[in-house]
């Protein structure tokens, strides 16, 4: 085919990603394994145990928030799935559009919100409760997590959930199946590649911010992402034991999704022989 | 059942939508409290216009978000090409080279970048953390969406008309800018819009990429939160958020619009 002469065009791409992705991630490599005079050395990756306990956290509140995510958006996701016309799409465009809005800016609109002397408890003073110590916290963290990501939840379940076929929901209903059955049998597991990318699109931003944690949960309780910033642009300059925490970020969140796909898959086969 | 479902649909809507309209009233508030209204006021929007140091850096975003969606179109949209007549095998890599600044947490990409920046200037004297850099950056996670964007109408894409234009005499490069470029273009457009606004939404790679020169608007905001005062950057946001309303509501009314003209049309051939 005459077409083969069209590759040459994909050239300056590849160039670019070896350059500006490729290499740059060998450099994190270089740094994680070396020290300050550039000696080989494991004690970074070594070093990385004390500070299990905050990658830990990290992990925790990340996934607490992306289950609320799954847990809030799941039954929006699906009603807009079977809206008609013009109210489905007036639907996805007010999911989206918080999300246009610059995310350092909504952070900062909760700030204000949840303060001491902030408006909910300005609000809870009038009804005689509180005030409850709301900013600085780690559930205030979470809150930023799932009002950040949530649409990213939404959005994908939404899009899996329309094009499940009607014709197989009616079917289940014909023979028999109740509402509960028909969520459980049918909708559920057709579903699930669209819980899968929302999982994966709301726990990656999650489990690796840093702006969240520093607005809302007051630098208090650092997360992994603090300390990368930190170590890279903030007090404690340190690119060898930031590299080493970035690659353990990396490779966490690659195994995750590996395990996530490996899921996904049987679950799919799963559905299709049940 | 509906009503219960209706019920909480509101619930979330005024999840998402609360706090953006408390600050949308606090940009009008005459006092600096963020929690007491002390009367009407647009003296913020005044002092935000005023303030050079905002809107230095909104024209910096603007500027780096146009050259990286023009930039990152070219390369995206020639390597989606490329990619196509490329052997399986060869382009399963690179597909996952593409995927991977979509896939890595941005804290990663930002400092993997920065290091790269730090070693090259270290040892060449080049790329000094700046405006080059961040354009750098900015192209490289802009390029992947640009090419998914483009590839779905590849494949759409009846082959034997480009094949057919040459038969007809039609010179390959000719051929290809009159039928390829034309089949293609919406997904074109739709992979600049988004490479503009990625850019120009950018704080994570911004922040670890920029330096104290190039500050785009997400960075200039970041460092203002941090302190924590002026309602200044509540009429910024109520201002950022208008204009992205008025832009969706138009592209909403327009896809409604052309769907609803397709149903007319499918019922008159019906």
């Amino acid at each position: 085919m005459a077409k083969k002469k069209n590759s040459w065009l994909a050239a300056p791409f590849g160039v670019w990603m070896a350059f500006f992705t490729l290499i740059p991630l060998g450099v994190v490599v270089y740094f994680a394994l070396t020290d300050s005079a550039g000696a080989f050395t494991f004690d970074n990756l070594l070093g990385i145990g004390q500070h299990a306990g905050t990658l830990l956290r990290s992990i925790w509140l990340g996934a607490i928030a992306t289950v609320l995510c799954l847990i809030l958006g799941y039954p929006v996701a699906y009603s807009i799935s079977r809206a008609k016309g013009v109210s489905q799409q007036t639907m996805v465009m007010l999911i989206m559009l918080p999300q246009w809005m610059n995310f350092l800016l909504r952070t900062y609109a909760w700030m204000t919100l949840l303060e001491n002397n902030g408006l909910i408890n300005k609000f809870l003073g009038l009804i005689g409760i509180g005030p409850l110590s709301m900013i600085n916290t780690s559930g205030a963290v979470v809150l930023g997590m799932v009002y950040n990501f949530l649409p990213f939840m939404i959005l994908p379940l939404y899009s899996v959930m329309t094009k499940i076929d009607k014709h197989t929901i009616e079917a289940a209903q014909d023979l028999g199946a109740n509402g509960l059955n028909v969520f459980r049998r049918v909708i559920l597991p057709l579903s699930v590649p669209g819980i899968i990318t929302g999982i994966t699109m709301v726990f990656v931003p999650a489990v690796s911010t840093f702006v969240i944690s520093k607005l809302l949960g007051g630098g208090k309780d650092m997360l992994i992402g603090d300390l990368i910033e930190m170590l890279f642009a903030g007090t404690a300059v340190n690119y060898n034991v930031g590299s080493a925490l970035s690659l353990v970020l990396m490779i966490l969140i690659v195994v995750c999704m590996a395990v996530m796909n490996k899921f996904d898959d049987g679950e799919e086969t799963g559905a299709l022989i049940a | 059942m509906k009503t219960l479902s209706k019920i909480y649909n509101i619930l979330i809507f005024l999840f998402l939508y609360a706090p953006i309209v408390v600050m949308i009233i606090f940009s009008f508030n005459d006092s600096k409290s963020r929690t007491v209204w002390k009367g009407f006021t647009t003296k913020w929007y005044a002092e935000l216009f005023g303030d050079q140091a905002i809107l230095d850096a909104l024209l910096l975003s603007f500027i780096i978000a146009i050259l990286a969606a023009i930039i990152s179109t070219v390369i995206g949209a020639a390597a989606a090409i490329g990619l196509k007549s490329m052997n399986v095998k060869l382009r399963n890599f690179m597909m996952s080279l593409n995927n991977i600044p979509m896939v890595n947490p941005e804290i990663v990409t930002g400092v993997s970048l920065m290091l790269l920046f730090v070693v090259v200037y270290r040892t060449t004297g080049l790329l000094q953390p700046g405006f080059g850099t961040v354009l750098l950056s900015h192209i490289t996670f802009c390029v992947p969406y640009v090419i998914l964007s483009i590839m779905p109408k590849l494949r759409q894409m009846n082959p034997y008309i480009y094949e057919a234009a040459q038969d007809l005499g039609c010179p390959p490069a000719r051929a290809f800018m009159k039928v390829v470029v034309p089949e293609i273009m919406p997904g074109i457009i739709t992979g600049m819009m988004m490479a503009f606004t990625l850019s120009l939404d950018d704080f994570i790679i911004s922040y670890f990429t920029s330096g104290s020169s190039a500050q785009t608007l997400p960075v200039v905001i970041y460092s203002m939160t941090r302190k924590r005062v002026s309602p200044k950057i509540n009429a910024l946001s109520t201002i950022l958020f208008l204009i992205v309303l008025f832009l969706l509501v138009i592209i909403n009314f327009r896809q409604i619009r052309d769907s609803a003209k397709e149903r007319e049309k499918e019922q008159v051939k019906g």
